[in-house]
């Protein structure tokens, strides 16, 4: 094997294997979650969300990936030092998260698989549907290991990071309407739920499940500002983050 | 074994804060042997020997290890050197075999190599009675050897330990000694510690750092010739009226009155003494006294100094 498999291997390890295999409970709380939004959401439209649920839990899972990365990369950073380790050696900032972040969708794994199931058999699309679902979750993905691992590599201490973390899951998950339509958020405030970009990427999945109807307009836009958002988060993230400390 | 030199030349470090750590710190050594730093808390080890490893980026300055820059040669760098932090911990969730089996998977070893060798490393500082035990349930000194274990099991030839012995128990401690004498022998050990009989027993080279600045390095032996004073005579109690000498008298910690003078004085002072039947002691200044004697020098200097 390559000397960056082994590099991404030991990320993987480190992060998820060793840890699920001595604290199980970790793995419930990534499929929790996810799931208490959907019941609740559910049970509130009596059942007329359930489809916008399931898509909710599918986007929020792929984002909160980059939460728990961030705490992860903290926890590691600041109270074991293993940043300042793993600096000093031939794996470079890339392979460290690229492992760490696989790391994150083993743990999101089990909710991804029950979510996916859920979708199969309640939620009716077409493959190209299908196709911009995946790539919605994709760029949400993106973005927020992005931002997670920039938050951990600048913040110097963990509860500094928790605090930035629950800010930003606060903001991007839990104001804006990832469960339901926007339409039911009256109309002033709409506007600001359209600051955030999980709006659009569960407006696009939305759409494409035929769960709204979007103008071909409002859908490109909407695709535009994801991948661009996408793209300065990334781009802040290249630029910014600090492998080596300043 | 590399041949070459450590260089540090005009490395400052200040912080965001304002903080001044390092001022223009210069000085070269052999990366052979083990070399190390000691000085007051603060005086700026763990930030030298942060940015040595290539952790921390200085402000100006430039170092290198056997010719490879830390700045500009970093990835090659990286290759060659292994670092235990001051404040290093082991992950709580893994045993220490999985701790060092990971960190060399990090260096490029495959699996079930990098499990052989860490359990080569594991016998080698003496606690293969714990490998496979989950970390969180090691005492503090255990898991300090851990982490220097991860160190010696790796192939880098370049080896920080930044106070790798601080919290082990003096036993321990002393077989720890063995172990860094011996990986002495075949590569170069950066060392911080606040132990100075430890400094004095394992090193090659010893630096002083005080308040960001350099302010002595050489051999145990080469730091003692530099001072004026090299004879140290201890007497029990603090109420002892001496003659007039050259040198300095002061209270150790112990309550012991200690006089460091001129080898001339020492053997003026220690027949006044022996005559008076009081019960001394006289040796040549051990690093303690250097040390205490280089820093507290810096300091009154500062003291003096204008604004
Ligand atoms: N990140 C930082 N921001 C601001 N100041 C810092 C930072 N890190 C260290 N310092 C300051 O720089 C100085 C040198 O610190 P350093 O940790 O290098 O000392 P040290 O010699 O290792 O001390 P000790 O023996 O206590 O470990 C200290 O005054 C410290 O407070
Ligand atoms: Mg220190």
């Amino acid at each position: 094997m390559s000397k960056a498999t082994n590099q991404l291997l030991a990320s993987i390890l480190v992060n998820s294997v060793y840890e699920m295999r001595n604290y199980p409970v970790v793995l419930l709380n990534t499929v929790l979650s996810p799931f208490s939004f959907l019941l609740i959401i559910t049970l509130a439209s009596r059942g007329a969300l359930f489809g916008e649920a399931i898509e909710g839990g599918l986007v929020m899972t792929m984002f909160s990936a980059g939460t728990s990365l961030q705490a992860d990369l903290s926890h590691l950073k600041n109270d074991f030092k293993l940043q300042d380790v793993v600096v000093a050696t031939p794996t470079s900032a890339f392979v460290y998260v690229s492992g760490m972040t696989l790391s994150e969708l083993i743990y999101a794994s089990p909710a991804l698989v029950l979510l996916s199931a859920l979708f199969v058999v309640y939620v009716h699309t077409t493959l190209l549907g299908l196709a911009a679902i995946v790539g919605v979750m994709m760029l949400m993905f993106l973005s927020s290991v992005s931002l997670g691992f920039l938050l951990a590599t600048i913040s110097s201490d963990i509860v500094q990071s928790y605090a930035f973390s629950r800010l930003f899951t606060t903001l991007f998950s839990t104001i804006p309407p990832v469960y339901y339509p926007i339409t039911y958020i009256p109309l002033p405030f709409r506007y600001l739920a359209y600051l955030s970009p999980t709006t659009y990427a569960s407006e696009i999945a939305q759409n494409a499940a035929g769960l709204l109807s979007q103008s071909e307009l409002d859908l490109a836009l909407a695709w535009l500002i994801l991948a661009a958002t996408t793209a300065v988060f990334f781009v802040i993230t290249v630029k910014k983050s600090r492998w080596r400390d300043r | 074994m590399g041949s070459g030199e450590l260089v540090c030349d005009g490395i400052v470090k200040r912080f965001s804060n304002g903080k001044v750590a390092l001022s223009s710190v210069s000085f070269a050594t052999p990366t052979s042997g083990i070399f190390t730093l000691i000085g007051r808390n603060g005086a700026g080890k763990t930030t030298l020997t942060r940015i040595l490893a290539t952790l921390l980026e200085p402000n100006s300055g430039r170092a290198s290890i056997n010719g490879l820059d830390v700045m500009s040669d970093a990835n090659e760098l990286r290759h060659r050197i292994a670092v235990v932090p001051q404040e290093g911990r082991t992950v709580s969730w893994m045993t220490p075999r999985q701790t060092i089996s990971s960190y060399l998977m990090w260096r490029g070893v495959g699996y079930s190599e990098s499990m052989k060798l860490a359990d080569v490393a594991i016998r080698r500082v003496g606690i293969d009675a714990y490998g496979m035990k989950m970390n969180s349930t090691l005492s503090g000194g255990i898991k300090r050897k851990v982490l220097v274990a991860m160190a010696l099991a790796s192939d880098a030839d370049i080896i920080f330990l930044d106070e790798p012995t601080t919290g082990l128990d003096p036993i321990s401690r002393k077989q720890l000694w063995n172990v860094l004498t011996d990986l002495g022998k075949e590569r170069f050990v950066f060392l911080t510690t606040h132990y100075l009989e430890e400094a004095e027993a394992v090193s090659d080279r010893i630096g002083i750092l005080n308040d960001g600045r350099l302010l002595s390095i050489g051999t145990t032996q080469e730091l003692r010739s530099r001072l004026k004073y090299r004879y140290a005579l201890r007497i029990p109690g603090t109420g002892v009226d001496l003659p007039p000498f050259e040198g300095e008298k002061f209270t150790r910690r112990d309550g012991e009155t200690q006089v460091m003078t001129t080898e001339e004085d020492a053997a003026k002072l220690s027949r006044e003494l022996v005559n008076r039947k009081v019960a001394f002691s006289m040796n040549p200044v051990d690093l303690d006294d250097i040390f205490y004697y280089i820093v507290t020098e810096d300091e009154r200097s500062k003291e003096a100094r204008p604004l």
